[in-house]
């Protein structure tokens, strides 16, 4: 399966990634010939196998819901774009 | 000199008083001075920090409180998130970074008395075999500068390899420990999923993403490794599994050792050089008393494919943190709300990872998530279970590391699947959780050339064990690039 333009303009959105105009077209390339590449997997049945997540095929261990971490909330903002008040700032969202 | 010595030779000289910290801080912060210009290896170098470190380990070795590696100089990958000092993941986007805690591998090498150099460039986020995709730049080879040194871990295998720090520490998601250890001639070993805690370790792709040493020497990476494993409370992933000295077996007799050889690995893939060479360190086994069993390990071809949907389904889920909004960059005057994500993470990733996280949303869309990120996963089982069952004969596999020695700068940067395969050897590992390493085992055209030993789930003491045995009977991992001696 080849991807365009649009399929390209698409998943970028999906992505919330922002790409050159001028760069679309090579990426609708590239991406194809992966794609390509990926699709060597259709050669082999996998009727019937289980689908492996993890490599050692165990799930994730879950701890005791309980406070462990102190809130340090001015060091974590420190680095931040923007903050007030304690709370990150983003371009207004409701009207 | 100071930087020929191994790890466990500077620690006795530490010991005997014939050096201290601060003078060993000293020696290489300069030699990384002298030579970094021309390298790249390093992203941030830590002059003061590290003599500040290097004078309290002095202090704590005259109070007798010294383990193996204290007051011993180590790089960072610039992955590892380390407290007041910039971490970019070889990123524009984190270029502004500086972390507010510590990565648990950073913290633990401190615990140990280990002095950080600086940060190691890399791959932008990991994602790279040869270091030309960093933002802050191509990382040189040694050997040749103008031939890549490999990647992701590209920058820590550098700089051990030019001897400008004595050890350093990687990651490895689909061979960034194993293939630039390889191309630049050094030792490196990446351990089982699960055994070396991920926190604070920028994460790629979490369930191939390990973290591992990097240095000279077997024996080097057995101490680092000491220091570096164990279970992480703080790591959903980490394994609840008792320690051992990795040190311990390093000097039992291979006599009676099984040795797999799978076909897939020695296939016309392989250049002749390289498949000379790998042939000679398996006779070097023979010697010792190994037995060579013929393996195959059918599902080989289709590790690459399955890695290219699970490594980018993963990193484009992974990556969806970095916004703008939290940390990281941040466009100019975003109009709204999609336009700050879309043209912060626009300007904030290079290519090859904008490739990557595309990929991964298109595995993971409607309508395509069984056809690619399902079909992986089984996939993944199958050539997980080719390794199962070679273990019941074979006590460890051996094979090429890298298909070929290092490529010239630019010479792929414009072949994405070209690159991708440059890492067929080593992926497969990754999908099945298993430890491998890479050691010197000689030169093609005054390139180095490694030999990958990969063993069962945990088994990393006989991985050590194998490498040293093989590293008592020859020398290419102490060779040194002339102009860097």
């Amino acid at each position: 399966m080849s991807l365009g333009s649009d399929d390209v303009k698409s998943i970028a959105h999906l992505a919330r990634l922002e790409i050159d105009e001028k760069n679309i077209e090579e990426h609708a390339k590239t991406l194809s010939s992966i794609i390509g590449l990926v699709e060597e997997m259709n050669a082999v049945d996998t009727t019937g196998i289980k689908p492996m997540a993890h490599p050692m095929d165990i799930s994730q261990r879950l701890r005791a819901d309980e406070v462990l971490e102190e809130n340090q909330r001015e060091l974590f903002q420190k680095v931040a774009p923007e903050t007030k008040d304690g709370l990150y700032l983003v371009p207004q969202v409701i009207e | 000199m100071y930087h020929t010595k191994t790890l466990s030779e500077l620690s006795a000289l530490l010991e005997a008083g014939d050096v201290t910290s601060v003078q060993l801080t000293e020696h290489f912060l300069q030699r990384i001075k002298n030579h970094d210009t021309e390298l790249n290896s390093f992203i941030t170098i830590t002059a003061e920090p590290a003599l500040k470190a290097a004078t309290a380990a002095d202090e704590k070795r005259k109070a007798g409180k010294a383990g193996p590696l204290t007051g011993i100089p180590i790089a960072h990958k610039d992955i590892f998130c380390t407290k007041n000092i910039k971490t970019s993941c070889g990123s524009k986007m984190l270029d502004n970074f500086v972390s507010p805690y510590d990565a648990t591998v950073v913290e633990k090498m401190q615990q140990a008395g280990m002095i950080i150099l600086g940060k190691t460039n890399m791959d932008e986020f990991a994602m790279g075999s040869s270091n030309e995709t960093s933002f802050f730049g191509p990382v040189k080879n040694p050997w040749n500068t103008k031939a890549v040194p490999g990647g992701s871990s590209g920058g820590s295998a550098s700089s051990v390899a030019a001897r400008l720090t004595p050890a350093a520490t990687g990651t490895d998601t689909g061979g960034s420990i194993r293939q630039p250890a390889s191309l630049c001639g050094i030792t490196g070993l990446k351990p089982t999923y699960g055994r070396v805690s991920r926190y604070g370790m920028i994460a790629f792709a979490s369930s191939l993403d390990q973290a591992g040493p990097m240095a000279q020497s077997a024996e080097d990476c057995a101490l680092l490794l000491n220091a570096m494993s164990g279970f992480d409370p703080k790591d959903s992933t980490s394994l609840e599994k008792d320690v051992p000295d990795y040190t311990a077996d390093l000097n039992k007799p291979l006599d009676g050792l099984k040795i797999g050889l799978p076909k897939e690995y020695f296939d016309e893939g392989l250049s002749k050089t390289t498949n000379d060479i790998v042939q000679k360190a398996i006779d070097e086994y023979k010697a010792m008393g190994a037995e060579i069993i013929d393996i195959s390990l059918p599902n080989t071809h289709l590790a690459v494919p399955v890695y290219y949907v699970v490594a980018p389904a993963e990193c484009s889920s992974n990556l969806s943190r970095f916004d703008g909004v939290r940390f990281g960059h941040r466009c100019e005057e975003p109009k709204d709300l999609e336009d700050l994500y879309k043209r912060s993470r626009g300007e904030g990733f290079g290519d090859e990872v904008k490739r990557r996280i595309l990929i991964g949303t298109y595995a993971l869309s409607a309508g395509y998530y069984d056809a690619y990120y399902i079909k992986a996963q089984q996939l993944r089982r199958m050539i997980s279970d080719d390794f199962t069952r070679a273990f019941e004969k074979v006590d460890v596999i051996m094979g090429p590391t890298s298909p070929e020695t290092a490529f010239n700068i630019g010479e792929k940067s414009d072949d994405p699947i070209s690159m991708y395969l440059s890492d067929i050897y080593t992926i497969a590992v990754n999908l099945a959780g298993l430890p491998g390493m890479s050691v010197p085992a000689g030169f093609n055209n005054k390139m180095p050339v490694g030999l990958q030993i990969i063993a069962n789930h945990f088994d990393e003491s006989r991985l050590l064990n194998v490498a040293h045995q093989y590293q008592q009977k020859t020398d290419w991992h102490k060779a040194i690039p002339e102009q860097f001696k």
